[in-house]
C-alpha cells in the first residue's frame, strides 16, 4: 500500500515534469492562459489588462503579501551597484524569469524561491535596464548590454549559445525583451551616440541566425529617402527600437515604436522628416518589409522616441467598430491610429505644457517648431528631454475604455553645442529646469482627453500600469504600489515597498489563486488575498 | 547618477531629469555643469597620454586634415574616421595603424610618412575625438549671453522685481556663477546649481525657498514646518523647534496644505520666451 504510495507520487512527478518539459508553445501566445504571464506585456495586445477577478475592487483592499524575495546579482547588474530589475517577469508553469542587465534569474512563483541565477561575462555594455526574456518551448532569450542574443535552457539556466546581433564599440546596447512571434525572436537595439545605423532584426530560436533585418532607415532606392538629404544621413540616422512592440495575429502585423534620428539635437546634416525615426511601424513579422507607419515626432530634434508601448484593442469609432492601436508618445501627444493601415484618428497634447509644435500635417502628425530648435544659447521645451512620458507600461482596460498612462508636465533648457556643418553624436545637451507636475491619466481613447488624472504629490509620474478586469488599476508612486478603482481613480489599496517599483506590475493565477508581482529594485514582491481557513 | 524610478523626490516641482532609454546616460548637462567639459574632458576621459594627442593633433592636421577634414569628419573623397567601424572598433592602434603604415593607395590614400611613434600618437588623437563625439559629458557649452541686458532689466523689474532686488539678495549672482549656470540656476533655482535632479536636500540656497506644510488634524490643532516628505498616505515635517512630527493620510484626512515658495518659479516656465530667458541671462550677468 505505502508502495504503491510512494510509485503514484514517482508517476506523478514524472508525468508532471513531462507536462514542464513542454515549456511554452509559440501557439499558446496566442492565448495566453490565465495562469501565466508568458510575454513582457502578458499578451501581444501590449493592454496589460488581466480578465482575472478573484483580486477585484471590492476585495483589494485584503490584499497582502505572500512573499517578498531579495536577488543578488553579479557581472554588473545595475548601475550604482544596487540590481534594478526593470524586466517585466515572465510566469510560466509556475515559474518566474526575469533579468537586470547581465543576469537571469528563475524562481518558483508559490514561494520566491531562486531556482537558478545565470551569469552573463563582465562587458563594457551599458547596465541602464533590461526588460526581460522572451520564451519559445523551454527556451528562454535575453539581450546582453554588449548585444548578444543569448539563448538559455529554461530549466537549468545553462547557457544554449549566444550569437552577436550588433558591434558593442559602435556604441550599440541591449536592452530589449525579445519577442517571439512564431518561430521568430524578434530583437531590438538601442544605443544612439555615434550615429550608428538603427535596424531590428529576426533570429532563428534554433540557431539564433539571422532571418532578416529590417533598418529603421531607408536605404539607397527606398522609400522614405526622401525625407533625408542623401543615403549618408539615412545611414547614420539612428532611430533604435528598443522597447518590445505588439502584434496582431489577424492582420500578421509587428508593430513598434522606433527611437530618435542621430545627430540628436543637431539637425542641420539631416533636414527633412527622417524616416522612420521617432515612428510607430507596423511589419510583416515573417518577411520584415514595412506594412505602414506613422510618425508622432517627424525631424525630432529633442530625444523623443516614439518607442512607449503601442497598444492594440478595438473600439468603436462613429459608430464603427475599429481596429486600433493608441501610442501616449514620449513628446506629449497621444495618438489613436487604425492599426490596418496606419491612419490617424486621434491625435491631441495629453500634458497642457507642450510648446513645440505648430499644428499638424496632412497625416495628423505633429509639425516641428523650427523656433524650438535646440540653440547655443538654450531654447526652453515642453517636455524635456525625458518626455512627457517614457518607456514605463501604459495599460489599456476594454471595460473602462480607458487608456492609463503615468505623465509629467516637465521643461528641459535645450543646447546646440556641435555647429560643425557636419554634426556627430548628440551634437547638444539639455539641462532639466523643473516640472508643473507629475499624474496619472485615464484617457478617453475616442477622444484623447483624460477622463480622471490622479496629482501626484510626490515622486515620479512616469510608471507602470496593469489593469485588470476586477474593476483596478494598479500603478505605483515612490515605492508605493497602489491599486485604483479603475474606472473613477479612487484609490482603494496601497503598500509600501523597500524601493519604487522598478518594472511592471503581472497578475496570473497560481493553483487557482491570483496574485498580482511586482519588481522593486532588487527584489520581488507576491500579492494575494489570504481565503479564510476552510 | 540617479534613475528618476528611483529618486524619491520631495516634491513633484522637483526635476524630471532621468533615464530614458537611447539617452541612456543621463547626461551631465542635466545637472548644469559647465565646468571640466569640453576637449581636456575628452583627453582625459579617454585616457590617451596628454601629450601624445598634443602631438597626434599637429601631426593630424599637416598629413591628414586636408583629406579628411579639420575635425576629422570626413571630407571631398575622403571618409569620416569619426563614425569609421573601423576607427571605433579599434584598440591599441591594432586595426589604424596599418592602415596608416601603408595607406591604401589603391582606394585614394597615399601612404602617409609617418614614424611608428608618430602613429601612435595620431591615434591617440583620433581616439579622443570618438571618445568625445561618444560622450556627452565632454561637450561644452558655447555662448549664453545672446541676449540684450537693457531688455534683461526691464523684465526683470517687472516680473522678478516683487521678489527680489540687484541690490539685495541678487547683488553679485553674476559673479557666484558663469553664464551658462547662471542660466539654469535662475530659470530653476531648486535642485542645486543649475537645476538637475533635485532629491533629498537638495534644496535652494537659503531658508526662504524651504516648502513648508500645515496639517489640520481633525481635533482643529493645526503642525506647521518645513516639509519633510509627502505623498498620498503620509506627509512628515520639522516644526520650528526642530521637533519632528508624521502623519498618516487617508484621502482628504488630515487636510494638508503645502506652500512651495519656488511654485511661482516653475509657474513662470510657461510664460517665458526664448528672449526674454536670454535677455534676462545677459542682465543677471552684469550684477557683480
Ligand atoms: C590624399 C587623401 C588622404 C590623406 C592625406 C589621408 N587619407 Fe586616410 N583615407 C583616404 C581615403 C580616400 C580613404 C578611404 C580608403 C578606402 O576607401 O578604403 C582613407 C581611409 C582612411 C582610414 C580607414 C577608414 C576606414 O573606415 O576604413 C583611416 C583610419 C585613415 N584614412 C586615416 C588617415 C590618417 C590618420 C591620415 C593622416 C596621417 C590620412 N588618413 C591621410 C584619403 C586620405
Ligand atoms: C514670487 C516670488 C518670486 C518671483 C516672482 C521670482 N522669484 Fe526668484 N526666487 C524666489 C525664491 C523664493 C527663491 C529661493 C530663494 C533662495 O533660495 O534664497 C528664488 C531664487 C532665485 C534665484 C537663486 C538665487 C541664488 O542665490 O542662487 C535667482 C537667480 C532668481 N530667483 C531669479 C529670479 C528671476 C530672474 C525672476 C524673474 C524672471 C524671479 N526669480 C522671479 C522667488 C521668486
Amino acid at each position: 500500500m505505502r508502495n504503491h504510495r510512494l510509485l503514484l507520487v514517482a508517476f506523478l512527478a514524472l508525468a508532471l515534469s513531462g507536462a514542464y518539459g513542454q515549456g511554452l508553445t509559440p501557439a499558446e501566445l496566442l492565448k495566453p492562459p490565465a495562469d501565466s504571464w508568458p510575454t513582457y506585456n502578458g499578451d501581444y495586445s501590449g493592454r496589460r489588462f488581466s480578465s482575472l477577478t478573484q483580486i477585484n475592487a471590492s476585495n483589494v483592499h485584503n490584499l497582502s503579501l505572500a512573499w517578498a524575495t531579495r536577488f543578488t546579482a553579479g557581472g554588473g547588474g545595475g548601475r550604482g551597484g544596487g540590481v534594478q530589475i526593470k524586466s517585466t517577469p515572465l510566469l510560466v508553469n509556475g515559474i518566474l524569469y526575469f533579468t537586470s542587465p547581465n543576469n537571469v534569474w528563475a524562481a518558483d512563483a508559490r514561494t520566491g524561491r531562486e531556482l537558478w541565477h545565470y551569469e552573463y561575462p563582465p562587458n563594457t555594455g551599458s547596465t541602464i535596464g533590461n526588460r526581460g526574456v522572451g520564451m519559445y518551448g523551454n527556451w528562454l532569450f535575453f539581450e546582453s548590454p554588449d548585444s548578444n542574443l543569448v539563448s538559455l535552457d529554461a530549466r537549468t539556466g545553462k547557457l544554449r549559445w549566444k550569437v552577436s546581433i550588433a558591434d558593442p564599440k559602435l556604441d550599440y546596447t541591449s536592452t530589449v525583451a525579445p519577442v517571439v512571434i512564431g518561430n521568430h525572436i524578434v530583437t531590438g537595439i538601442g544605443g544612439d551616440h555615434l550615429d550608428n545605423p538603427g535596424f531590428i532584426q529576426s533570429r532563428d530560436p534554433e540557431t539564433g541566425a539571422l532571418q532578416w533585418k529590417w533598418w529603421t532607415t531607408p536605404r539607397k532606392g527606398e522609400p522614405g529617402m526622401e525625407t533625408w538629404p542623401d543615403e549618408y544621413s539615412s545611414a547614420h540616422g539612428t532611430g533604435q527600437a528598443w522597447i518590445p512592440g505588439t502584434y496582431d495575429p489577424e492582420l500578421n502585423l509587428y508593430i513598434v515604436g522606433t527611437g530618435n534620428p542621430n545627430p540628436v539635437m543637431a539637425e542641420k546634416s539631416r533636414k527633412g522628416d527622417d524616416l522612420y525615426t521617432c515612428s510607430i511601424v507596423a511589419l510583416n513579422p515573417d518577411t520584415g518589409k514595412l506594412v505602414w507607419y506613422f510618425q508622432p515626432s517627424p525631424h525630432d530634434v529633442h530625444d523623443w522616441d516614439a518607442v512607449e508601448t503601442p497598444i492594440l484593442f478595438d473600439g468603436v469609432i462613429d459608430g464603427q467598430q475599429r481596429k486600433l492601436v493608441a501610442q501616449a508618445s514620449r513628446n506629449g501627444y497621444f495618438f489613436v491610429l487604425d492599426r490596418t493601415t496606419g491612419k490617424r484618428i486621434v491625435g491631441t497634447p495629453f500634458i497642457d505644457t507642450v510648446n513645440w509644435a505648430k499644428g499638424f500635417d496632412a497625416k495628423g502628425q505633429p509639425i516641428a517648431n523650427p523656433a524650438k530648435y535646440p540653440t547655443t544659447d538654450g531654447v526652453l521645451v515642453s517636455p524635456s528631454s525625458n518626455g512627457a512620458t517614457n518607456w514605463q507600461a501604459p495599460s489599456y482596460d476594454p471595460d473602462t475604455g480607458l487608456f492609463y498612462v503615468g505623465t509629467s508636465r516637465s521643461y528641459s533648457m535645450f543646447y546646440l553645442t556641435d555647429t560643425d556643418d557636419h554634426p556627430e553624436g548628440w551634437g547638444g545637451l539639455d539641462t532639466g529646469v523643473g516640472n508643473e507636475g507629475n499624474a496619472l491619466l485615464a484617457i478617453d481613447y475616442r477622444t484623447g482627453k483624460a477622463v480622471w488624472r490622479h496629482d501626484w504629490p510626490s515622486g515620479s509620474g512616469i510608471v507602470n500600469n496593469l489593469s485588470t478586469a476586477g474593476k483596478l488599476l494598479f500603478t505605483s508612486n515612490g515605492s508605493n504600489l497602489i491599486a485604483f478603482q479603475a474606472a473613477t481613480g479612487k484609490i482603494l489599496w496601497h503598500t509600501g515597498l523597500m524601493a519604487s517599483p522598478s518594472a511592471g506590475p503581472i497578475t496570473y493565477l497560481l493553483d487557482g489563486k491570483q496574485y498580482v508581482l511586482v519588481a522593486a529594485g532588487d527584489s520581488l514582491y507576491a500579492f494575494t488575498v489570504n481565503r479564510p481557513a476552510p | 547618477m540617479l534613475n528618476r524610478e528611483r529618486g524619491a523626490l520631495p516634491l513633484l516641482l522637483l526635476l524630471a531629469a532621468g533615464a530614458s532609454l537611447t539617452a541612456q546616460e543621463p547626461a551631465a548637462g542635466r545637472a548644469g555643469r559647465s565646468q571640466g567639459r569640453g576637449e581636456a574632458a575628452a583627453v582625459s576621459g579617454s585616457k590617451e597620454d596628454p601629450a601624445a594627442v598634443g602631438r597626434g593633433a599637429k601631426l593630424y592636421q599637416t598629413n591628414c586634415a586636408g583629406c579628411h577634414g579639420a575635425t576629422a569628419r570626413g571630407g571631398v573623397g575622403a571618409p569620416d574616421l569619426i563614425r569609421s567601424s573601423l576607427v571605433l572598433d579599434d584598440e591599441k592602434g591594432i586595426l589604424i595603424a596599418p592602415v596608416l603604415r601603408n595607406g591604401r593607395p589603391d582606394a585614394g590614400m597615399p601612404k602617409p610618412n609617418l614614424t611608428e611613434a608618430e602613429i601612435g600618437d595620431v591615434i591617440a588623437w583620433l581616439h579622443v575625438q570618438t571618445f568625445a563625439a561618444g560622450h556627452r559629458t565632454t561637450y561644452a557649452f558655447q555662448d549664453v549671453l545672446t541676449g540684450d541686458a537693457k531688455k534683461g532689466e526691464a523684465y526683470f523689474a517687472t516680473t522678478c522685481g516683487s521678489c527680489h532686488s540687484a541690490t539685495g539678495d541678487l547683488k553679485g549672482i553674476g559673479s557666484r556663477y558663469d553664464a551658462f549656470a547662471l542660466q539654469a540656476r535662475w530659470l530653476q533655482p531648486r535642485g542645486g546649481r543649475g537645476g538637475g535632479r533635485g532629491g533629498r536636500g537638495a534644496a535652494t540656497a537659503s531658508a526662504r525657498g524651504a516648502v513648508t506644510v500645515t496639517v489640520m488634524l481633525a481635533s482643529g490643532q493645526k503642525v506647521s514646518g518645513t516639509l519633510d516628505r509627502i505623498d498620498d498616505f503620509s506627509v512628515s515635517l520639522h516644526d520650528a523647534s526642530g521637533d519632528y512630527h508624521s502623519f498618516t493620510r487617508e484621502g482628504d484626512s488630515p487636510r494638508v496644505e503645502v506652500h512651495d515658495p519656488l511654485k511661482p518659479h516653475t509657474d513662470l516656465l510657461a510664460k517665458y520666451t526664448d528672449a526674454d530667458i536670454h535677455n534676462v541671462t545677459a542682465y543677471l550677468v552684469t550684477l557683480k
